[in-house]
């Protein structure tokens, strides 16, 4: 079996986010990690490769600086790595889909894996573009799996509760929180991760030029939202305090 | 030409989500300074009776999409279907709620249509003779603005309680469209649903939120008592579902799901930024804390240092005379 897991690298989630002199998101003095959502989707591979056999790959498109969070998915038990290079390069959804579908037709797949979303820009949507280029079925936001042969058995969330969704490898899959718990890299496995293979990528590798990956969307301007202000706290005893904010709540606020 | 701003009539088990008519009010200021036409496009088994409250939010056109096959929401039936329509009509732009079904069916959409989507949208406004959509990333510590110039239709999904729904006696034309929802690979097999009598999380006005300092599953039954005096949802931290207080669907937060209710009241919850990033674009938020120095205060409209147990109950009683 071929476990593909899709890994972005984000900004840590306590970073202050600031404009550079171009007004777009400073990556000055920030913390990158690997996509939270990502961890459970690397657990889940290794899981389901550690019941029988197979293979896990992880692969990745950006900067050099990614191959800290692929390391990281090596140093928890991956066999190899592929980051395509895609330095200085405007990628949105559509573009960054295409260059890891491109990577995962060479790698060769029967499960394809990747967090639900990714904390920076929350999109939600890489992985679902994947499996369409791929022409393969998706199942997002599961909780459970289970591979018996060729078949698997998903259990994913929607609104009010859940469903059991059975579909055909080659599939994709994202994950939600719930899935599993993902392991720390031991480290025997932070060793062993340095001496696993880091396949670097060009676009030009892929076969792709810029007119096949020209972004569809296209940012016009970043802003900071302005910091909510703290309100006013209502003195009192219990009692006064809450019979004082009912009202307010009804008759300045209007909320009620 | 490109032409028609369409909108995802989103529904379940017979009833048309809520964030629909949002995004139909507000698609309907956006047609007529675009001078376009707005369309809801609605699916599943037996739909057709529900086209009518289309119409009354401000669809110009309802398009019906009927089949067995479709009853229940499939990311294959529902974007081979669609996709038929869209190639078959040409609209320019086509907006669904940013929920689970929509988040699904976007993705999938766009990239067969090999067009740009922007998600989680929470603002819409024309630049330039074009739609430009808002939305927060970096967990709301930023915002972008971003357009998608050239490939049509564009695409975005709208964060619910985004717009106001506002209904005014109109009648939309229904036009019963037959596309072929064609091969659908995911087979579902059960569909498990909570029975509750509240709004669901992320589209409920009102929110009552929980965390470390309920302490137990149990003590959640007080917040749910002021959720239900206020018709509202009940939300957690990461904290209390951490500990195994209440499930993971309750998150509010980073982790968790984005919340943009009239109301939140945030009940011993200390307000770490992974939480603030799931509800600040709450229009009042109330803090109830025994930690005066929590951060959440720092966020908060109104707060009240103390402790929930003496505080929730009170408040509860009092808004059950206000509210009677």
């Amino acid at each position: 079996m071929k476990y593909v897991v899709l890994l972005k690298q984000v900004y840590d989630t306590e970073t202050k986010i600031t404009l550079d002199a171009n007004g777009t998101i400073s990556n000055s003095g920030i913390t990158l990690i690997m996509n939270p959502y990502d961890e459970y989707a690397v657990e889940e591979a290794l899981r389901l490769k550690e019941k029988g056999e197979g293979e896990v790959t992880v692969v990745s498109a950006g900067g050099q600086q990614v191959q800290d969070a692929l390391r990281q998915a090596l140093a928890m038990g991956a066999d190899k790595a592929v980051l395509v290079d895609s330095e200085g390069a405007d990628l949105d959804e559509y573009a960054t889909a295409i260059i890891l579908a491109k990577a995962i037709e060479n790698i060769g797949f029967d499960v394809i894996l990747g967090g639900f979303r990714a904390i920076d820009d929350g999109s939600a949507q890489v992985a679902g573009r994947v499996a369409e280029i791929l022409k393969v079925p998706v199942v997002n936001v599961i909780t459970k799996l289970e591979v018996e042969g060729s078949q698997a058995t998903a259990t994913r969330e929607i609104e009010g509760g859940s469903e059991v969704v059975e579909v055909s490898l080659p599939a994709v899959f994202t994950a939600q929180k719930g899935l599993n718990e993902p392991r720390y890299p031991s480290m025997k496995g932070i060793m062993k991760a340095k001496k696993k293979p880091m396949d670097k990528k060009t676009l030009a590798d892929l076969g792709l030029d810029n007119d096949q990956i020209a972004a569809r969307v296209k940012p016009i301007s970043f802003s900071l939202p302005e910091a909510r202000k703290a309100g006013r706290v209502i003195p009192g005893e219990p009692g006064q305090a809450a019979a004082e904010l009912a009202k307010l709540l009804r008759e300045e606020a209007k909320v009620i | 030409m490109a032409k028609g701003i369409w909108v995802f009539a989103e529904q379940r088990e017979g009833q048309i989500k809520k964030v629909t008519y949002e995004l139909l009010s507000e698609g309907r200021q956006m047609a007529d300074q675009l001078g376009e036409e707005l369309c809801a496009v609605l699916v599943g088994k037996d739909v057709a009776e529900m086209a009518g409250s289309l119409g009354e939010y401000g669809a110009d056109k309802v398009l019906v999409v009927e089949n067995e096959a479709l009853e229940n929401y499939t990311t294959d039936g529902y974007t081979n279907a669609i996709a038929e329509l869209i190639r078959q009509n040409e609209p320019s732009a086509f907006l669904l709620g940013c929920t689970v079904t929509g988040r699904d069916l976007a993705a999938q959409l766009a990239q067969r249509l090999e067009t740009g989507l922007m998600t989680d949208c929470t603002g819409m406004e024309i630049a330039d003779g074009q739609l430009v959509f808002t939305r927060p990333i970096y967990a709301g510590k930023a915002t972008v603005r971003a357009a998608c110039p050239e490939a049509r239709p564009v695409m975005a999904t709208i964060r619910p309680n985004t717009f106001v729904a506002v209904a005014n006696a109109k009648t939309a034309e229904v036009v019963k469209a037959a596309v072929d929802p064609g091969n659908i690979r995911q087979v579902i097999k059960d569909i498990v649903r909570q029975i509750s009598e509240r709004p669901e999380l992320t589209e409920a006005d009102i929110v009552i939120s929980g965390g470390r300092g309920i302490k137990s599953p149990e003590n959640f039954k007080v917040l749910e008592e002021l959720a239900d005096v206020l018709g509202g949802a009940v939300g957690a931290s990461r904290a209390a579902v951490d500990a195994g207080w209440i499930s993971h669907s309750y998150q509010v937060g980073q982790t968790g799901k984005t919340v943009s209710p009239v109301l939140y009241i945030a009940c011993g919850i200390s307000g770490a930024i992974q939480h603030l990033a799931g509800m600040s674009s709450a229009k009042c938020i109330v803090a109830i804390n025994k930690d005066e120095e929590a951060n959440i205060f720092n966020v908060a409209d109104y707060g009240i240092v103390g402790d929930i147990f003496d505080i929730v109950p009170v408040l509860t009683e009092e808004l059950k005379k206000i509210t009677a």
